[in-house]
This record gives structure tokens, C-alpha cells and sequence, in this order.
């Protein structure tokens, strides 16, 4: 008999007041019990929603099962066939708009906690798993470049086939914006790195500090001998409104903000990495980076935050989960406001924002509500930091620097149903062509550029 | 890791060194910049190329210890290594078609990078006059150098204690005033010397290309932390630069920005200071 328990199994967090104070994980992974409970729920439906909800196909009820049974290094085992980072997605994956939206049991009650339960397997597997049996090489060579999530689920499937994958990165530390954008309270650095070892057990190169378009053109690596190259550079370039004082001391991107405090970690005593000591900080935007921002600024001693978001909550893109810790960590939400000016203290420097109150108009065709200012409405927050995280747009090194390479208005990349881009051999995915968007998706076009990669070489 | 081939002091506070990159170094050209990083707990700072020897593999560049980390840096000798080194970043330098006669005007540790700007025009047959400004004549560097790729090597000491006293735009425009038609002017150095250079050049019409330094991390365009207004619109320094024509440039607005984390460098100093003993240049 399937457990009946209408909402799922909680997951043990942090007390929000602590939390709010340290970069420490906010929830812990289910314990043996807890997942057993969780598991439990699952109805094992035979036509599986839940898998048509995910990006990459993960044999959702199928490791449910496993973890039924208590043989958790199974269900690990059946997870990682179609997803290469299963710690990384248990955490930061948007279940509710995936896999458990299309959960059986969310009519009635809560869905499966499927990215728990997939969490549950990647921990508890963490000093377990055994070192994956490195594959017979099949004497090709294949370039990645950009270490995020679609590299990186590209690089592990071609690996596994037996290619030679050498795996680019502009930065110093392997990882995309898993390592730099997603901080730690939400996804542990360890974890990740625990991850792009297990690459590298595969056989996987991985060069740091290389920045490609630069040091070497893609034509430079076909000449060096890469027989096809996968471009995964994500959208790097960070949006500003443009609004009047955005040049002030004291504006950051969310980029900088959060590679400062993530990937050169300013909130580490032993880092020289310097960053603003704020006490008020407005945050710019309503999606997941707004969301790891605000966090961010209040872990770094901010006494107030505020998100600043011109829809209301419904709209807002973030996870919920993210949403939801916020509120509860004492981050103020401003909905529909939008600032119009960031105000100058004299000294150059940010004292505050001015905002106007948003109202909410009739969907549009694409069923989005729009929004319009509300006349005499601008008021003032006080600030001395203000986070612009209302967006990014793909890097222009590479499509600048690699002749025929046809990128779309916005700059990403134009490529056909096998993620080949206009160039023969090169191809390329996640937000290098969506624009921004998850982490899950940037894999699953990784994956299925391995495919197509695999294929192209092997009929070459 | 980036072992450093070449250690040289150029004077107490300026140091060069040669690391060995050798792909930056085959790539590289003047005017683009490298960041380097020392160990896991470092800044990641960025740098001009000061010369490249693409047969050797190696990448020079010239600093000042002004910061925790050039100033650790400077601590390093010939052997040492370094953990990271990106290259080359941003676009190089763009000299005006056709410019016959240019004044490269470099101040301070800025001279660094005016040298191989000069050298470069004038290995392609260009006429060279070279301004080089300094506090004071015991922190004068590279004068051999320059002399060696100019026409007219000036040299100007804000307390006369060497060559002219004054600032390179006094001379610059007493050369303007004897008669000498400029092309182009490059200058490199500190920010308000920069901006006063082209407040000469202006109404002259002369091309003026300055080379900007704002605080940035990664150097790829993605922090936005390097942004620049020219020409009324926002560029990142990075990518679009570090060259930008200095008439287009809000100078006032780079000094501000560029002062962000004043106070916390000013306290790391200090830390330094006592961590080696109390001696900055240890």
C-alpha cells in the first residue's frame, strides 16, 4: 500500500534566523527513513507523467522503486544513466514546474518530492559510488567549451562513448555558473566539484583560464586536431536597465555580486576577494538569481534586503522553494514596482532607488500579463547597494571571433534540432542559444549534442 | 601554474616580470591585457601586456605594488610561480591609418605600457615623440628604452628634479604650440593625467586613444563591473576596450567607480605591512 500522506515528507532546514547568517546549506538531504516515507508516496503510475515532465528523461518511478526496495546505489545508478549530475539537479532543478507538476498525486495534495528524493540518492552516494570504469577510447577528439551544465552533460556523455573530450573554461575553477552564479547555501561548491571529478575520472580534460575566442579561435581547434566542437558559453553578459545611476558606486551586476561571493568567495575570511559591505541592498528582478542575490547580500551582513520585482508574485519566475526561503529569511518584496533612477549620495555613490508603483494589464497573446506605470505614483527606498539581476545575454567572444557561425537578434546561437549550428562540426547549447534559462535544460541540449556529435563523427 | 622567468626592479615600487604563456604569448598584441591570479585565495587582477616574445613563450608585464596583490606579487621571485594567468583579453591597440607622426605620453607606471606602444609605431616607420611624466626623477623608468624608439624622448618631473618640471601637458602642449602636427596621440597613465592630455588634444582635433584600467573580474565581459560611459553609452572595458578614444571618455565618472574599495584596499595595506614585517616592499 502506497503511503497516503497528502503533503510530502518535510526535508530538515535550517532555522531561516540562523541561516539568514551563514552559507551553510539551508535544507539537509532526507535521512535513510525519511526518503524511505517519501518514496513511498510514489503510486508508480504506469504511464509516468512525471518523466514526460523532465528535461532529460530520468527514469523517475524506476528509481523510486530502487529506493523502496532500500537499494539506494541502484536507483543512484539508474538515475545517472540519463543525468550526469543528479546532486546538482535534486537541488536547484524547478521540480514544480517539471516533474512534479505532472505528479499524480499533486491533485490531490503535494506531488512526489522527486528532486528530494533524487538529492537523497547523489548524497548519499557521494563516498560510495565507485570510480567509474574509464571506457576504451575510440580515438576521437572532441572539444567543449564552457564548463556549465550543458558542457558539462555533453562532455560525460561523449566520454562515456570513449571519446578523447577536452573541456575549455574562461575562468579559474571548473563549473559555469554552477560555481560562480548558484551560491553555496543552495548548492554546495564540494558537491559540484565532486561531480567534475567524477569527469575527470572518466577521462575528461578539463583547462581552466582558457578563454576560447581568444587564446584560440574554434578554427584553431579544428586545426589542433578536434574533429567537432560543442560551444556551451552560456549567457554571461549581464542586462542593466539603463536607467540614470547605474554607474554608481555601489550598483552591481548580479554576475559580479555573486561571482564575488561564490566563485572567489568574499565571504570567506581567508580570500583577498574584496566586496561592498552593505547595509541596505535593493535587488533588481524576480527570477532565481534575484532570489540567490538578495540571499547573498543578507548572508554578507545586510541588515535590510529588498527584491524589487515590477509583476506581482505570480509572475515572478523564481523557483518557489527560493521564494519561499526568502520571505522567510526577512527579505522584503516590493511587487509591482520598478525603479526608474538610482539615487547619487553626492559622493558618487548609491543612497537609494526611486520606484514607481506598477499596475498589471490584461494578458497578452502569450497569456503574460503585461504591466504599466501608475501615474504619481514614484516613491523612494533607501539603499546603499543596488543588484541588477533582471537578465543576461550571450557572450559575443566566440560569434565575433568564429567566421559562419549565425547567431539569432539577441546574440545566441541559431542551431537545428540536433543542436548543429550553421558551421559544420561545431554546435552548441544551452543558454549560448535559449538566452537564459536552467540548469536541467542547458543539460538535456548537452546530451543531445553528444548524440548528434557521436553521430556525425562515426559517419564522417 | 605560471612560472616567472625574469624578475627586475624597475624602481621601488615597479617591478617587471616575465612569465612564461606561451599561447598568450602567441597570440598576444599591444594594447590587450592578461589577469592573473597568484594562489587559490587571490584577487583576480588585470594587467597590460608590456612585451611578448612569441619564440620564447613569454609574456612581460610591468607593475606597480599598490594592492594586496600586486604588491604579494612583487614579493615573488625568478623561479616562483603563479596559479593563473588569462590572456590576451580585450582589442588591441588601433593606430589611425596613415598617421605619420604620433606623441606617445605615458605617466608614472603607465610608461609601461606607452614603451611597447612606441616601440611598436616605431618599428613600422613611424615618427615617435615620447612624453614621459613622473613624480620625480628616482622613480623614472625605462628611459634607455624609450629613448631607443623615439624621435624626441621628454621627459617631464612634477618637482623638476629631472628633465622638464612640470606635467606632460605642459609639454605636450608647448610641442603643439612649436609647430608639431600630431596624427595621434596615445596616453597612458593615472586617470586625471589621461583626462587632461585630451583636454589639450581637443581643440586640436587630434586623435586621442587612452588605455582604461576600472576594476573588473573576469575580464570577458560578464561581471559588467568594468563598465565605461564613451561617447554617452555604456561599455565594458573588457571587451569593448581597454582602448577607447579619449574624447568620448567620462573621465570623472571612471575615477569615482575605480574608487569603490578604496577603504578596503587602504586597510589590506596595512595588513600587509604587518604580515612582512612592516616593510611594504618586503
Amino acid at each position: 500500500m502506497p503511503n497516503m500522506q497528502l503533503t510530502k515528507t518535510p526535508a530538515k532546514e535550517q532555522d531561516p534566523k540562523a541561516r539568514a547568517k551563514n552559507f551553510k546549506e539551508v535544507s539537509s538531504c532526507y535521512t535513510e527513513e525519511e526518503a524511505l516515507n517519501e518514496a513511498q508516496r510514489c503510486l508508480n503510475c504506469k504511464n509516468k507523467p512525471c518523466v514526460s515532465g523532465c528535461p532529460v528523461g530520468v527514469r523517475i518511478p524506476e528509481f523510486i522503486e530502487k529506493i523502496r526496495e532500500g537499494c539506494i546505489s541502484e536507483a543512484y545508478d539508474i538515475i545517472k544513466t540519463t543525468n550526469g549530475l543528479p546532486a546538482v539537479c535534486g537541488r536547484v532543478c524547478p521540480q514544480e514546474s517539471q516533474c512534479e507538476s505532472k505528479c499524480v498525486r499533486g491533485i490531490k495534495g503535494e506531488p512526489v518530492g522527486i528532486g528530494r528524493l533524487e538529492r537523497f540518492c547523489a548524497d548519499y552516494m557521494a563516498d560510495k559510488a565507485s570510480a567509474p570504469e574509464k571506457p576504451q577510447p575510440n580515438g576521437h577528439r572532441v572539444a567543449i567549451v564552457g564548463s556549465g551544465p550543458s558542457g558539462l552533460s555533453c562532455a560525460s556523455d561523449l566520454a562515456k562513448l570513449g571519446y578523447e573530450v577536452t573541456v575549455f573554461e574562461a575562468f579559474h575553477t571548473a563549473g559555469g555558473v554552477l560555481m560562480y552564479g548558484i551560491p553555496e547555501f543552495r548548492l554546495p561548491k564540494a558537491t559540484v566539484q565532486r561531480e567534475i571529478d567524477g569527469l575527470k575520472a572518466l577521462g575528461v580534460k578539463v583547462e581552466t583560464d582558457m578563454v576560447i575566442g581568444k587564446i584560440l579561435s574554434v578554427d584553431e581547434l579544428f586545426d589542433d586536431g578536434f574533429e567537432a566542437v560543442f560551444i556551451g558559453t552560456g549567457a554571461g553578459l549581464p542586462n542593466f536597465m539603463g536607467i540614470p545611476g547605474e554607474s554608481l558606486v555601489g550598483v552591481f551586476s548580479a554576475n559580479e555580486y555573486l561571482t564575488r561571493t561564490n566563485l572567489m568567495k568574499a565571504y570567506l575570511d581567508d580570500y583577498d576577494t574584496p566586496i561592498a559591505k552593505s547595509s541596505k541592498v535593493a535587488v533588481v528582478g524576480g527570477g532565481n538569481v534575484a532570489m540567490d542575490a538578495a540571499r547573498s547580500a543578507l548572508r554578507l551582513g545586510a541588515d535590510k534586503v529588498y527584491i524589487v520585482y515590477r509583476r506581482s508574485a505570480d509572475e515572478m519566475p523564481a523557483r518557489r522553494e527560493e521564494v519561499h526561503h526568502a520571505g522567510e529569511e526577512g527579505i522584503e518584496f516590493k511587487y509591482l514596482t520598478n525603479p526608474t533612477e538610482i539615487l547619487d549620495d553626492g559622493n558618487g555613490r548609491v543612497k537609494g532607488l526611486k520606484c514607481v508603483k506598477m499596475e498589471l494589464t490584461e494578458p497578452d497573446q502569450s497569456g503574460r500579463r503585461g504591466v504599466r506605470p501608475i501615474e504619481n505614483s514614484e516613491f523612494e527606498i533607501e539603499a546603499d547597494a543596488v543588484i541588477m539581476a533582471i537578465g543576461t545575454s550571450p557572450n559575443p567572444l566566440i560569434r565575433s571571433t568564429t567566421p559562419g557561425l549565425e547567431t539569432n537578434r539577441r546574440g545566441c546561437f541559431i542551431v537545428d534540432e540536433n543542436m548543429l549550428t550553421s558551421r559544420e562540426g561545431v554546435y552548441a547549447g544551452g543558454d549560448a542559444v535559449t538566452g537564459a534559462a536552467t540548469v536541467i535544460l542547458a543539460m538535456g541540449a548537452g546530451k543531445q549534442a553528444a548524440k548528434a556529435i557521436d553521430e556525425y563523427i562515426k559517419n564522417k | 601554474m605560471y612560472k616567472i622567468l625574469k624578475k627586475k626592479e624597475l624602481n621601488a615600487q615597479v617591478t617587471l616580470m616575465e612569465l612564461e604563456a606561451p599561447l598568450i604569448a602567441k597570440k598576444a598584441l599591444a594594447g590587450q591585457f592578461i589577469i592573473f591570479r597568484i594562489d587559490e585565495f587571490g584577487e583576480r587582477i588585470p594587467l597590460t601586456i608590456a612585451d611578448y616574445d612569441r619564440e620564447k613563450g613569454t609574456v612581460t608585464i610591468i607593475f606597480q605594488k599598490v594592492g594586496r596583490s600586486t604588491i604579494m606579487l612583487g614579493n615573488l621571485n625568478e623561479g616562483d610561480s603563479i596559479l593563473d594567468l588569462v590572456g590576451p583579453l580585450g582589442v588591441p591597440t588601433e593606430i589611425p591609418e596613415g598617421a605619420k607622426k604620433v606623441a606617445v605620453i605615458g605617466g608614472g607606471v603607465g610608461c609601461a605600457i606607452a614603451y611597447p606602444q612606441a616601440k611598436a609605431l616605431y618599428n613600422v616607420g613611424v615618427e615617435v615623440d615620447v612624453i614621459a611624466g613622473f613624480r620625480s626623477r628616482d622613480i623614472v623608468i625605462l628611459e634607455d628604452e624609450m629613448r631607443a624608439v623615439s624621435k624626441n624622448l621628454y621627459i617631464t618631473t612634477d618637482d623638476g628634479t629631472y628633465g622638464m618640471k612640470g606635467f606632460v601637458t605642459n609639454k605636450l602642449q608647448e610641442l603643439i604650440d612649436a609647430g608639431n602636427k600630431y596624427d595621434c596621440v596615445i596616453a597612458i597613465g593615472p586617470v586625471p593625467m589621461m583626462k587632461f592630455v585630451c583636454a589639450v588634444t581637443k581643440p586640436y582635433g587630434i586623435k586621442t586613444i587612452v588605455s582604461l584600467n576600472p576594476i573588473m573580474i573576469d575580464g570577458t565581459g560578464m561581471c559588467g563591473g568594468c563598465r565605461v560611459r564613451v561617447g554617452g553609452q555604456i561599455k565594458y572595458a573588457c571587451v569593448d576596450g581597454p582602448d577607447f578614444d579619449g574624447h568620448e571618455v567620462d573621465f570623472d565618472e571612471l575615477m569615482h567607480r575605480n574608487s569603490a574599495y578604496k577603504e578596503q584596499e587602504q586597510h589590506d595595506r596595512e595588513h600587509i605591512c604587518r604580515l612582512t614585517g612592516g616593510a611594504v616592499n618586503a
